[in-house]
């Protein structure tokens, strides 16, 4: 006698502990194997694009703020970049310094709740790496609310540099968050890095291979998982990216380990680029004009930036008018969820919990 | 066992009652041991679910410090009243059952799983000469009915008609299964070393603590008495990123309450079973020990003394168990739950094996270990353990199996 | 290897553990906010504001209602409109603090609280009446003459509304107003006979 079996169909999200925000995904399991998966999105669908074709230039940048909510100051510099391309303004250096530094720290805390997620979804440790992350994450935070008055929504970058130079405390509290960020680092690598039970759950687990990451357009430390070394920051570098020394770690495997190796070995990076910048800041104006009203001349611009996702660039038209015509936002959230599927079938759900973890999406981004 | 008294003889309380009831007052034997059942049972049992409650405390206390935090910190002082405040508001919250769901069942299981956690506390002793039941088979029965609790996740999950209480319910059921093996199996190699199944017989025998003696066999209990708790790295069953909340998705009000009772109280009552066989119980150095030596101090040397010295070895074991097992939870991410089974099957049910041939031989050679033969059973002990986990290092690998499914048989699988 | 990482594991939880919490226990403890924090509790200087209503037409979301009288001010004459209404409906605020960065007579500051919280939606408007009632502790945000004359919007003194303007605005027709009925006194005589600028003010 043969028992009979089938496939049973599981939605796990919208509301779900682990789906990032309302992420969905409709899995078919035998037993505990994924056999299908479908994600379903546009839970967090705001309109985004269609808003920002009825606000002036500058106040899109308090839209931006909202599309990577932990990654405020990488979507506000993505989008004065093509707003500053458009326009054809000339940045002044120190607000460019100041605008890197500022994304770069804020690639670190994109990269430690990405991280801190990713091993809370591995099983938690009770949430005590979440925690660390956290304790970190704070630090910097601090920083971003003495440099522009806010923790997560900055509105930090304007059109011509950033709104303001940073205020004279700002650069003694920045020297000791960089001194402490590599211990808090360091503690964290010791508590998962060697860990035998994360390795397991991790290594060879949703292996995505380099050919097919980049036939699907994936980008950032997914890709770069995957051992494909690509940054926006070394292709076509922006702001002062080209003045500043750093390297783009890569996996070797494409595997879940590796995407969250390729983000820790990032915030070291960050860390370098910012203790460059520090170095190399000079005194001098922050923003090219205080004006808040552009009329950009028709046209169009886009400028791909690297975020801590992956390339975020905003693709503006203008027609002549105050605000832009169209605001199309390539997110990499959104196109990093293309190889969903292959990611995940073979696997068993916790596997799929994992490796949603490692690919760091953000629900804000991705329906926006 | 024998005669009306059923295991209670040893009992200091019992032999107090006895004392007054029947020879002083003249009464039955029988009623002086069912006063004195009653009376114990009342606090033993009315003790662990307030232990179990307390560790509820405990453990978020404990969780915080571990993650740079403080913890529950507004009821009360210290927060300790945390628990009363979670049980008045569990008993206020709606109690719902799902529409699907198999009423009789899912009200039951709550119970099934508080009762036989409560049960094995029978044979447990809480000091010298405290004990309910002497068993003279008090391991074993530790096993059965430890075993119950399988049952009442299943039920749970069962009845639930919720996907993700299925999936949690039938992990429990694979996982427990294959870790009551090991878990007996050393269980095992302690009733051979004191060559014998009562609990207080090898509580006595243990002039050396067995997690010196038998370091291979403390490491498989602790491992599998984990994967029983539903404890990190084994907690699949409640997966709270996985399986929302496992079997446990569908319950609120007090069902939940008893649910989260019974396993903080599981976590207490596994903390006695591994104090009293491995820890040496409530064995210990202390006042009265100073007393028999040091002569001016002698009027420490008296039974009262040690009656209270003994119970408070006991409680500060199972402390340190429930502050271990707590830091294991601050520390490790979860198995997968092949994974699980694989370590259950190829890492601990060898070890186990060689648990009990290593002692076994030992207990040929040493019939009757004193402490001195005790040590050096412990130093062959523990060069076996190392070997034995570095050999396993080596040779199991627990890392991922070939892919189940490819995307072409997921299509035929639709 | 070994289980030798998981021990590392172990180490860093104790070590921890031994540690001080790094958590602030909120409502005893609070964490140092920075000055330039933007929160509630707008500060508005009904003297300094002009009723121009570029904070209305700067915030993204038009949560600023500002109402004039055609006929109680006295703007022909360069002065200012005569406001009936300025309502901020924070209930609909996200605090990017734009309005603060468009006004261009420093009459709008951010506010540095964040416990506003209110039993309804109407009463998270707030009215003319109130910000005039406010106390006056501005936010140094988008504000530089206050982080230089640094203004502590935590239990600092209040910032009166001469001073809390970007320049001497000696050509601001109500401080003009204001010192002739007060006398001259304390006004720069250097810059009050000179031209009005009427820089971002046209």
């Amino acid at each position: 006698m043969t028992l009979r079996t089938e496939p049973v169909v599981v939605s796990i999200g919208p509301h779900h502990p682990s789906t990032h925000g309302v992420f969905r995904m409709r899995l078919t399991f035998d037993g505990e194997n994924i056999v299908d998966a479908e994600p379903v999105i546009g839970y967090l669908h705001r309109g985004t694009e269609k808003l920002a074709e009825e606000r002036q230039y500058t106040q899109v940048i308090t839209l931006t703020d909202r599309l990577d909510y932990v990654s405020s100051m990488t979507s506000n510099q993505a989008f004065v970049l093509s707003c500053e391309k458009l326009i054809g303004l000339d940045v002044p250096d120190r607000g460019m310094y100041l605008r890197v530094i500022a994304s770069e720290l804020q690639r670190i805390v994109s990269h430690l709740i990405g991280v801190g997620f990713f091993l809370q979804e591995l099983g938690g440790f009770g949430g005590t790496a979440l925690m660390y992350a956290f304790r970190e994450r704070e630090r910097i935070l601090d920083l971003f609310e003495m440099l522009c008055g806010a923790r997560i929504t900055v509105s930090y970058a304007r059109i011509g540099g950033v709104f303001a130079d940073a205020p004279a405390d700002f650069w003694p509290a920045l020297r000791r968050v960089l001194d402490d960020l590599p211990g808090y680092t360091d503690e964290l690598e010791a508590l998962v890095f060697e860990s035998e039970i994360v390795q397991a759950r991790t290594k060879g687990v949703s292996v995505i291979d380099p050919v097919l990451a980049v036939n699907a357009s994936l980008t950032g430390p997914v890709l770069r998982g995957s051992g494909v070394a690509w940054d926006w920051r070394k292709a076509a570098p922006y702001d002062v990216y080209d003045r500043v020394d750093f390297d783009v770690p890569v996996g070797e495997n494409g595997d879940n380990y590796d995407r969250f190796w390729v983000r820790i070995q990032e915030v070291r990076q960050s860390l370098r680029i910012v203790e460059q910048c520090v170095v190399q800041i000079e005194p001098g104006p922050v923003r090219a004009t205080d004006a808040m009203l552009f009329r950009p001349p028709p046209g169009e611009a886009y400028v791909p930036t690297e975020s801590p996702k992956g390339e975020l660039g905003f693709y503006l038209v203008s027609d002549g008018s105050i605000a832009p015509y169209r605001c199309h936002v390539r997110a990499p959230s959104f196109i990093n969820l293309s190889l969903f599927k292959e990611m995940l079938v073979g696997w068993k759900l916790a596997d799929a919990i994992v490796s949603l973890g490692s690919l760091d999406f953000n629900m804000g981004e991705v329906d926006r | 066992m024998g005669g009306p008294t059923g295991g209670l003889e040893g009992n200091a309380f019992y032999r107090v009652v006895y004392g007054v009831v029947v020879e002083d007052l003249g009464w039955e034997p029988w009623l002086a041991y069912l006063i004195a059942a009653m009376v114990i049972i009342l606090i033993v049992v009315n003790g662990a679910l307030a232990l179990g409650t307390l560790y509820t405390w405990f453990e978020r206390r404990v969780l915080g410090r571990f993650q740079g935090r403080l913890g529950p910190n507004r009821t009360g002082p210290f927060g300790l009243l945390q628990p009363i405040a979670d049980a008045i508001k569990l008993m206020f919250k709606e109690d719902i059952v799902p529409r699907g769901a198999d009423r009789l069942v899912f009200s039951l299981a709550p119970v099934v799983m508080l009762v036989p956690t409560l049960l094995v506390l029978a044979v447990i002793p809480f000091g010298k000469g405290s004990f309910l039941a002497d068993l003279n088979i008090g391991v074993l029965y530790i096993v059965a009915v430890g075993g119950i609790t399988t049952i009442a996740v299943l039920m749970a999950g069962y009845a639930s008609a919720n996907k993700f209480a299925t999936f949690g319910s039938m992990r429990a059921v694979a996982m427990v299964v294959s870790y009551e093996i090991p878990l007996v199996m050393a269980l095992l190699g302690v009733t051979l070393l004191a060559a014998s199944m009562s609990v207080v017989a090898i509580v006595e025998a243990q002039h050396l603590p067995y997690l010196l003696v038998a370091p291979l066999g403390a490491f498989v209990f602790l491992t599998a008495i984990s994967a029983e708790l539903n404890r990190n790295p084994f907690d699949v069953l409640e997966a709270e990123s996985e399986l929302v909340a496992g079997y446990l998705t569908e319950y609120s009000g007090m069902k939940y309450g008893v649910f989260m009772l019974a396993e903080f109280t599981n976590t207490i009552v596994a903390g006695a079973i591994f104090a009293v066989l491995f820890l040496q119980g409530w064995q210990g150095p202390g006042l009265s020990w100073l007393g028999s030596q040091v002569g001016f101090l002698s009027f420490l040397d008296t039974g009262a003394v040690r009656q209270i010295e003994s119970h408070a070895w006991f409680l500060a074991k199972v402390g340190l168990f429930a502050f271990v097992a707590t830091w294991v939870r601050a520390t490790l991410p979860r198995l997968r739950i092949d994974q699980i089974l694989a370590l259950a099957w190829k890492v601990l049910f060898p070890l186990s094996m060689l648990n009990v041939l290593v002692l076994a031989v030992e207990v040929i050679v040493w019939p009757e270990p004193s402490a001195g033969e005790l040590g050096i059973m412990a130093a062959i002990n523990w060069a076996v353990a190392g070997a034995a986990i570095f050999a396993a290092a080596r040779l199991v690998s627990l890392s991922t199996p070939a892919r189940g499914l490819g995307p072409v048989a997921a299509v035929e699988a639709r | 290897m070994y289980g030798l990482g998981i021990l590392k594991g172990f180490r860093v939880t104790l070590k921890n553990f031994i540690r001080k919490p790094f958590t602030v226990q909120y409502p005893e403890e609070r964490l140092k906010q920075a000055p330039r924090f933007r929160g509630q509790e707008f500060v508005w200087y009904e003297e300094r504001c002009t009723g121009c209503a570029s904070c209305a037409k700067y915030c993204p979301l038009g949560i600023i209602r500002i109402v004039t009288d055609p006929d109680g001010g006295d703007e022909q004459e360069g002065g200012s409109y005569k406001i009936d209404v300025f309502d901020i409906d924070q209930g609909r605020c996200m605090y990017c603090g734009l309005c603060v960065e468009a006004c261009p007579y420093d009459a709008l500051h951010m506010g540095s609280t964040f416990e506003g919280a209110q039993a309804t939606r109407a009463d998270l408007v707030i009215t003319m009446e109130v910000l005039k009632e406010r106390p006056k502790h501005p936010s140094t945000w988008f504000r530089p003459q206050l982080e230089q004359a640094g203004v502590d919007p935590f239990g600092g003194a209040p910032v009166e509304w001469e001073d809390a303007g970007r320049e001497a605005f000696a050509w601001h027709p109500k401080r003009l107003q204001a010192e002739s009925k007060s006398g001259p006194e304390g006004s720069p005589p250097a810059s009050a006979e000179g031209s009005p600028p009427g820089g971002g003010g046209g």
